[in-house]
């Protein structure tokens, strides 16, 4: 995955909470067998309508946001099913860096395992960047390794992650290499519990 | 000694490596596998020269996009890719898949615990977040993403960090008419979609208890839509007895030897929860859903609630939304709601004792006549064992279809699919915008809620319809 610390990007809005995965990307496109081109699905169902048209009213489909690289929403963002479609979805339509109160665990996994940030700040701070994107063309400065997040007037807040995740968003590791050095443990387990070895 | 929780219990048995400021890699003893979620991660195997490090601790089926009538005409070329695409893995990489025309063919979390694979203390882990139903044989089971899979595939480990607990205890005793499916609903609506982010929930108290093996499954298999990754109940004598005889788990002396382990690993008396939320089994009464996530719902006594009344902007603006989405005016009473489909079915309401709770509502009756009705059953093994009783009888004689196993319309990715702007009771775990079809209109209920719905044509107080055993 594309390592990821600083990143400067104009912002896309969606003020709901418990945006689930059904929305971010439809059951009707996990049926191919690759990872990439589920960037054109992503929020399939908000951004047409029965007919295939776009709906005029969903803010993707306003070309003053279509090509934002940052996504901020509600609480709860990911939850529902475990597909890791969604985050690639939302990384091949071009979003790098999401910011939520709250995630749902297994999507924030699969982001991280993907190279996408996912940042939570504040229900406050959430609040006041879902107000001031409203705004087209509004940017913000994500620096992982400061853990901030900065806009041009002014706002600034710093985030938590876990150390661990920062390492591997940094440096851009892919983690079944990581595990693989840890072969000696997993075999030594593998010994002490099924008294056999299987590598 | 201190007194440990079963996920504690579980945890550090599966502890391969542990260091500060890092997760913990945990060792995992059984990986379900379905075609949805792992051809990228197969594919990722085969770009690196990996192998499977333990094709004997996994174990595959064809479920999510498997036609439930016309068994062998998969309309759709990609969907039948995908199932060829498993089939082909499965050979390559030394896999035991139950598919299509296999007796074992069933919804993952239906197949599992029937065979006896899903067994106390065991992790388990599959590309689909409801692996939670394993929970309730006290097993840590959780949804992985399709990277994962691929790192189980070739490590048999998986990085996580220890998850703080949460215990659920649902006091007392259940009233008449009252399932399982209202249980789990009840705590949702009472607690919220996501009061067990970052938990591992464990269910406790007397009305837990006295459940089945299969009413566990339900309310474990909805854990995640609170939030939980995963949950559980202790393992006991209910656990041990299912267990016994099933094809996977250990048999004779060793069955003793492993049911001795199991009950040892319930949780000890006075072991501290990092958060507990109780409920009174007895203030449930059959639930329903009326919104567009599982919280949104309430008894059946219920009315339809006015975004007003919910004192969070934001949950105002989600209450506004959802009613807009279902077609749905404030105040109205539940049992006004009228019905076009309805669904039995899904990992969360498909096995043999749903579907008698279902037939038993359904026998003598008739579906009305504006109202599609389908049973699907979990696996081939549960539509056999109904079929013995004459379940399906039951079923046909009232108007409801008969299908094959499968997760059918659930999520409707194969040709059982709910019309835009109409209306289906489901005994599925999801009510989100579009699950079953796009534009289709989801409430969550019980089987036998979802039988009454069919017969009324409108959602129904169950307990109103003579003859309803619990
Ligand atoms: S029945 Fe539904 S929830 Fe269960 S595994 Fe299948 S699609 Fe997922």
């Amino acid at each position: 995955m594309e390592p990821i610390n600083q990143f400067t990007g104009t912002v896309c809005p969606i003020n709901r909470a418990n945006i689930d995965t059904d929305q971010i990307i439809p059951k009707q496109f996990l049926k191919r067998i690759e990872r990439q081109g589920f960037g054109q699905f992503v929020f399939y169902n908000w951004r047409f309508d029965d007919d295939g048209n776009k709906r005029e009213d969903f803010i993707l489909n306003d070309t003053k946001f279509a090509d934002a690289e940052i996504l901020v929403a509600g609480e709860n963002f990911g939850c529902g099913s475990s597909r890791e479609h969604a985050p690639w979805a939302l990384l091949d339509y071009g979003f790098r860096v999401i910011i939520a109160p709250s995630y749902a665990d297994i999507f924030y996994n699969n982001s991280v395992k993907n190279g996408i940030l996912a940042v939570k700040l504040t229900d406050e701070e959430v609040e006041t960047l879902l107000g001031r994107a409203s705004v087209p063309g509004f940017k913000l400065h994500i620096n992982l390794e400061e853990q901030s997040v900065k806009d041009d007037q002014g706002f600034t807040a710093h985030f938590d992650i876990d150390q661990y995740w920062k390492k591997m968003l940094l440096n851009g590791w892919d983690e079944i290499s990581v595990t693989l050095t840890e072969e000696k443990k997993i075999r030594q387990y593998e010994e002490e519990v099924f008294g056999k070895q299987y590598s | 000694m201190t007194k440990k929780t079963v996920i504690e219990k579980i945890w550090e048995n599966h502890v391969v490596s542990r260091e500060e400021g890092k997760p913990d890699l945990l060792y995992i003893d059984l990986h379900l596998v379905h075609e949805v979620t792992s051809p990228q991660a197969f594919e990722g195997l085969r770009m690196n020269g990996r192998r499977v490090r333990r094709p004997d601790l996994t174990y595959a089926t064809m479920d999510h996009n498997v036609p439930t009538i016309n068994r062998h005409f998969v309309s759709d070329p990609i969907s039948k890719t995908q199932m060829q695409t498993l089939e082909q893995n499965c050979r390559e990489f030394g896999i035991e898949l139950a598919d299509i025309d296999h007796p074992d063919q069933g919804i993952v979390h239906v197949i599992g615990p029937q065979l006896g694979l899903t067994q106390p203390g065991k992790t388990i882990v599959c590309g689909d977040s409801h692996t939670s139903t394993h929970g309730a044989f006290g097993a840590l089971a959780f949804g992985i993403g399709t990277s994962e899979v691929e790192h189980v595939l070739a490590t048999q480990t998986i990085w996580q960090k220890q998850p703080k607990t949460l215990q659920i205890k649902v006091n007392g005793k259940l009233g008449f008419g009252v399932q399982a499916k209202d249980i789990i609903l009840a705590v949702i609506a009472k607690f919220g979609v996501n009061a067990g982010t970052g938990y591992v929930m464990e269910f406790t108290g007397e009305a837990i208890r006295s459940l089945t093996m299969e009413q566990r499954m339900t309310i474990c298999n909805m854990s995640i839509e609170a939030g939980a990754r995963a949950g559980l109940v202790s393992p006991d004598m209910t656990t041990v007895e299912y267990l016994c005889g099933r094809r996977y788990a250990p048999q004779g002396e060793e069955f003793e030897e492993a049911a001795k382990r199991w009950l040892a690993l319930a949780t000890d008396e006075g072991a501290a929860y990092d958060k507990t939320l109780e409920i009174d089994a007895g203030e449930i009464e059959p639930q329903m859903t009326w919104g567009t996530n599982p919280s949104m719902g309430s008894g059946i006594s219920g009315y339809v609630p006015s975004p007003d009344q919910f004192e969070r902007e934001a949950d105002k603006e989600s209450v506004r939304l959802a009613l807009e989405y279902m077609g749905l005016e404030a105040g109205t009473k539940l049992t006004e709601i009228p019905v076009d489909y309805v669904f039995i079915g899904s990992c969360t309401n498909s096995r043999l004792s749903d579907l008698r709770a279902a037939a038993e509502v359904a026998k003598g009756r008739k579906v009305q006549d504006h109202v599609t009705a389908i049973v699907v059953p979990g696996s081939q093994t549960v539509k056999q064992q109904a079929e013995a009783e004459g379940l399906d009888k039951i079923f046909t004689e009232a108007g409801f279809e008969w299908r094959e196993s499968g997760c059918s319309m659930c999520l409707a990715m194969n040709d059982d699919v709910v019309p835009p702007g109409k209306r289906c009771a489901s005994t599925s775990n999801r009510n989100f915008e579009g699950r079953q079809g796009s534009g289709a209109r989801t409430h969550l209920v019980s089987p036998s809620m979802a039988a009454a719905a069919a017969v009324t044509g409108r959602f129904t107080d169950v307990r109103e319809l003579a003859g309803v055993n619990q």
